[in-house]
């Protein structure tokens, strides 16, 4: 195969991987402030992606602008979801609260299976087949703007991290607990913006796999797992890693469905998971717990 | 013998005895009573209380969530079908071969993650991504038919065939019957035996179990081996029962979940917890099922937005499940998680 293919191949995994960083990142959010895994946050970014399909089908709304106003309701998803339900389980066992989103996410598969059905929908924009050439590179113009769009929602929460007040009062709530309660910080309400954060990441990023992938009601778990392997490739808990285990795993899926066949892709992918997990199991970028 | 039998029954109360003398003997005259259809829920019951019971001596005993548990019924049932199909080998013998492959792949899973410390939710998570490695890779094994499924030969035979495991649902009934109850004495023994305790001693406090001198990683090692084989009898069981086996299927993660829901509900930990658990739900399930096509509803998904209902009201309501208080309340005691 001449190399420009490998190379066509692998720009489009890392743009498709960068979408993937914005889904994991939701994921290491909630779990590097909450010290919650959300088990059903596959689920969660499947329901983004059937709100941008009703809303592309019946109005024609591209799902690139309606990225912001999924990303708000998932946002208000998650604080729901949080303060109603997550919370009374803070002080639980792991396995506790693990299993208890293990519930949700089960909930959430059947309930679109009911609701829309097993068959596969997709969103066909005028954009659809467009590309970019540059030089031997041929790039699907839908990945392009996908991942530019993750890029910059990603850098969008970067700020808010580092500069409002907000995003101090949470990284403080993640730093120490009991120190955040002790300067007064509503720990409680925080969790609950954090989760909802956390949702949104996962709602814009799922708008916009509706542009490069088909969504059927049982692609929730799918997504669950590819998002632990990212984040704890990357490094749970770091936000610059979600987006370089994005990557790393969407470059990887991309090779491999090249190299060998697409339905074996994820294979690759969970095979990188095992090798961080026993070799590096605080990721490329985390910091060794204590 | 004698001190197994002693430990079997010691500590039992008269009533106890009673009452799961009752509980056998309705059950073993149920099929009398019961039409096919309800005989075929009950195999269903107590396959989830025997998947329950493998599961709930990693979980339950020594405190190691798997998630992955369909790959061990997954590899036991492919095993047992491809040695009846190729080579006209019977499930029992398919059972022995397949008891060493699936705790060989519960070794390898512990042993890597016990080695290097891979615990709480990361090893549930190992566990799922070894789970979805299996059911990727069958999809593209030839040797089983890939993700064209692998089916056996259904021979309309006169008489049952309990050697070939070929027959109708209240020999498959028996089968499953007899299966539970071997497994409830194993876990009964296991947990009053020696290996029981070093199990709870982990469980509880593993760098306490460590530090008076238990050997922690191969107790463990113990655990996933055990639950592993013992799993792999579910698979060998689905196999001959419903005659097909797609990689889609028997490896997918809800097949997993659907083997903890049993013990999660009923009681981690317990012995009775995951039987009383498959009981619940199942009739439950099956209730609501028949209640939805009397009212001429088709809701595919309507059955799996059940469980998970009930796993968000147990877990979140009775940590313990529903066995413990059950049983404290009927003055039987066991220990409870």
């Amino acid at each position: 195969m001449p190399f420009d293919v490998y190379l066509n191949v692998a720009v489009g995994g890392i743009l498709t991987g960068l979408v993937y960083g914005l889904m994991a990142l939701g994921l290491s959010v909630i779990f590097g402030v909450v010290r919650v895994v959300n088990f059903a946050h596959g689920e969660m970014m499947s329901i983004a992606m059937f709100l941008a399909v009703v809303l592309f089908s019946a109005f024609h709304l591209d799902p690139l602008i309606m990225m912001v106003p999924i990303a708000a309701v998932l946002f208000a998803f998650g604080y729901a979801l949080q303060s109603g339900l997550i919370n009374p389980f803070i002080t639980r066992p792991e396995h506790s609260q693990f299993l208890l989103l293990v519930a949700v996410g089960l909930i959430i598969v059947n309930v679109l299976l009911i609701v829309f059905g097993p068959d596969a929908r997709t969103v066909q924009t005028a954009y659809a087949y467009d590309s970019f050439q540059v030089g031997p590179l041929i790039v699907d113009a839908a990945k392009v703007y996908a991942g530019v769009a993750a890029v910059l929602f990603a850098a969008a929460l970067f700020v808010f991290f580092r500069v409002t007040l907000v995003g101090k009062a949470i990284r403080a709530c993640a730093d120490n607990y009991t120190g955040a309660l002790v300067v007064g910080l509503n720990v409680n309400r925080l969790y609950a913006l954090t989760f909802g954060i956390g949702a949104a990441c996962v709602g814009a990023a799922g708008a916009m796999m509706t542009l490069i992938v088909d969504v059927t009601p049982m692609i929730g778990p799918t997504y669950t797992l590819l998002a632990f392997v990212i984040v704890i490739t990357g490094g749970l808990g770091s936000m610059p890693g979600a987006l370089l285990g994005g990557i790393l795993i969407g470059l990887t899926e991309a090779l491999a469905g090249l190299l060998f066949t697409p339905s074996a892709k994820s294979m690759f992918a969970f095979a990188i998971l095992v090798l961080v997990l026993l070799f590096r199991p605080q990721g490329i970028l985390g910091k060794r717990a204590a | 013998m004698a001190g197994i039998a002693a430990r079997l029954t010691d500590g039992l109360s008269r009533r106890t005895v009673i009452w799961l003398v009752f509980l056998l003997a309705a059950l073993v005259i149920a099929p009398w009573l019961l039409n096919d259809y309800l005989v075929t829920v009950l195999i269903l019951i107590l396959y989830l209380a025997f998947a329950g019971q493998a599961w709930n001596i990693m979980m339950g005993f020594a405190g190691q969530l798997s998630l992955g548990h369909a790959l061990y019924a997954g590899l036991g049932g492919y095993i047992a079908a491809v040695l009846f199909t190729r080579y006209g080998i019977g499930p029992w013998l398919g059972f022995l071969a397949a008891m060493p492959v699936a705790a060989a792949a519960g070794a390898i899973i512990g042993f890597l993650a016990f080695r290097f410390g891979v615990t709480g939710v990361y090893f549930a998570i190992l566990t799922i991504a070894f789970a979805e490695f299996a059911r990727i890779g069958f999809d593209h094994l030839a040797i089983v038919n890939a993700a064209a499924g692998l089916f056996l030969p259904v021979a309309q035979s006169a008489h049952n065939d309990l050697w070939r495991l070929r027959g109708d649902p209240t020999m498959f009934y028996y089968v499953m019957l007899a299966a539970t109850l071997v497994a409830l004495l194993l876990c009964r023994l296991l947990m009053r035996s020696r290996i029981g305790y070093f199990w709870l001693a982990i469980r509880e406090d593993e760098d306490a179990a460590r530090a008076v001198g238990i050997p922690t990683f191969r107790y463990k090692m113990y655990a996933v081996m055990i639950s592993a084989a013992l799993t792999s009898f579910t698979g060998v069981f689905y196999a001959f029962f419903y005659n097909n086996l797609f990689p889609e299927q028997v490896f997918n993660i809800s097949q997993s979940i659907q083997m903890i829901l049993g013990p999660i509900i009923g009681g981690v930990g317990t012995l009775f917890g995951p039987i009383l658990g498959a009981f619940v739900l199942t009739g439950l399930a099956e209730s609501l099922n028949a209640a939805l096509t009397a009212f001429g509803l088709d809701l595919p998904g309507a059955e799996q937005v059940f469980y998970g209902v009930c796993l968000l009201l147990v877990v979140g309501a009775l940590p313990e499940g529903i066995w413990p208080p059950l049983a404290r309340r009927c003055g039987i005691a066991e220990r409870a998680s």
